[in-house]
């Protein structure tokens, strides 16, 4: 355990001085949470909802760093390692290909949850949202998109054979995720042909998920979003340890 | 059954697109010995080295370190074996300390990187970032990370390439230190006045194959010259190029 936290403390350091999840994963939730409390205030999401629409938003605020992390910071990590044969080193000592995983999979985690302490801070600090959920299954169902969402930049870093390739796949899978799947423009206030379309993107699911566990909602309701999470989470992560490539 | 050698390595075989690499190579290198393994550009040396441990996996043969198979009790034998190979890296932004203690807490035991760095004169560059040491500063600190694991055995693949004359003296120096405190040591180099200053034993690979394999002494007189760089064109019968 004390290898874990002495490996992870050097690499998150080594991230911060990076400073792109810093921005990525930072301060752009902060920003995108302060310009939509400052457009919505705490007008009601829908004509007699009891929620805002800003607390309608929190859970898919909270996401993007999850996207940031997961889809761009963790496949680029990864094939970045690869390239420099960083990973090469690693195998001539004690050290297994798990422990490596873990490490990384825990750098993004710190990452998507201080941004989610961020977003929750400042909706409710300065923007008087109420979390109207249970705590306990928010924090589970984030954990499972987060390590969904995990599982795809797995998939991408293990499998693509250089940075470029990891970097065109990681640009194609973050830009549309974060734009059309609701984490940074609201779901509700898309056409309904694009919010059709935007059903298709996992972290579309995985917000409708997060949404209804931060509101409240009873979660038979979106046993579909659970079930399209942990099917990305089998299969992208099946292969991501099945055709994972250390060199 | 026999006493094992500390590193014994027996028929080892590998081919890229059917292009042999690596053909039937056995050697063995006792306790506190030093084993060079000459040869040129693109004769194996780095492919055995990497073979042996297994980040390259050879189609035949077989391999005991320390009576571990590398490619299978990879955790039990990189407990033991200080590695260094050519062409690995460090992640951008590390700085010297953090390298040292990122890897110091894989191993079980352990040792003061502090006093490894005072020994190989990097004390003062503890907090410096390793993309500013300078090319004989960075072999240097990676002679000491090989040997954060207190390792019985150390491999050194072309440590001393890309250096000028000054630093490659002074990581001789250091070598000759762990030879005389009975490390086990097997090394690649393409530089003879090195070899023959650090290793009791040396093999001569030509495409894959050991052309020689005995000492350097065995080595000049074998092929009746003078001094091992001649024995070794000897034997490497690469008059002719010059692509060094």
């Amino acid at each position: 355990m004390n290898r874990f936290f002495t490996v992870l403390k050097t690499e998150l350091k080594l991230s911060f001085r990076g400073m792109d999840m810093i921005i990525f994963a930072l301060c752009i939730p902060a920003v995108a949470a302060v310009i939509l409390g400052a457009v919505y205030g705490n007008r009601a999401a829908a004509p007699g909802a009891e929620y805002s629409f800003l607390e309608q938003s929190f859970g898919a605020l909270s996401t993007i760093a999850v996207c940031a992390g997961g889809v761009m910071g963790l496949p680029l990590l990864i094939s970045d390692y690869r390239q420099k044969r960083i990973l090469k080193r690693y195998k001539v000592t004690p050290a297994s290909p798990a422990f490596l995983l873990a490490v990384w999979v825990a750098i993004y985690a710190v990452y998507s949850l201080l941004s989610l302490a961020l977003v929750f801070g400042i909706l409710s600090l300065f923007f008087g949202c109420r979390f109207r959920g249970s705590f306990g299954i928010f924090l589970i169902t984030y954990i499972l998109v987060m390590l969904s969402m995990f599982s795809i930049g797995l998939m991408v870093g293990g499998v693509a054979p250089d940075m470029k390739t990891a970097s065109v796949t990681a640009s194609v899978l973050y830009f549309p995720m974060l734009i059309f799947s609701g984490a940074t423009l609201p779901y509700e206030v898309m056409p309904p042909a694009l919010q059709k379309a935007a059903d298709y993107l996992p972290l579309t699911q995985g917000i409708k998920l997060l949404k209804a566990s931060s509101l409240g909602f009873p979660m038979e309701s979106v046993w579909m979003p659970i079930a399209a999470m942990l099917t990305v989470m089998i299969i992208c992560g099946g292969i991501a340890v099945r055709f994972f490539k250390w060199e | 059954m026999d006493v094992e050698e500390t590193i014994q390595i027996k028929g080892l075989s590998k081919s890229y697109d059917g292009r042999k690499v690596l053909e039937n190579l056995s050697f063995s290198v006792a306790a506190g010995e030093v084993y060079g393994l000459l040869g040129a550009n693109g004769a194996g040396k780095s492919t055995a080295i990497e073979a042996i441990l297994g980040t390259r996996q050879a189609d035949s043969g077989s391999v005991r370190i320390l009576g571990l198979n590398p490619w299978k009790q990879r955790k039990q034998l990189f407990e033991q074996v200080g590695v260094q190979l050519q062409d690995t890296n460090y992640p951008d932004k590390i700085k010297v300390k953090e390298l040292c203690e990122e890897t110091a807490c894989l191993y079980k035991h352990p040792v003061n990187c502090d006093e490894l760095l005072q020994r190989f004169g990097l004390k003062d560059k503890k907090n410096a970032f390793v993309s500013e040491l300078s090319g004989g500063q960075r072999q240097k600190l990676f002679i000491v990370l090989s040997l954060i694991p207190n390792p019985e055995v150390v491999f050194l693949d072309e440590l001393t390439t890309g250096l000028d004359t000054k630093a490659r003296r002074s990581v001789w120096k250091s070598l000759l230190e762990l030879k005389e405190q009975g490390m086990t040591i097997l090394l690649s180099s393409h530089f003879m006045d090195e070899v023959e200053i650090l290793c009791d034993r040396i093999g001569i690979l030509r495409d894959g194959k050991f052309v020689f394999e005995g000492t350097v002494h065995e080595a000049e007189a074998l092929s009746s010259c003078e001094k091992l760089e001649d024995a070794y064109l000897w034997f490497a019968e690469e008059e002719e190029t010059d692509n060094e």
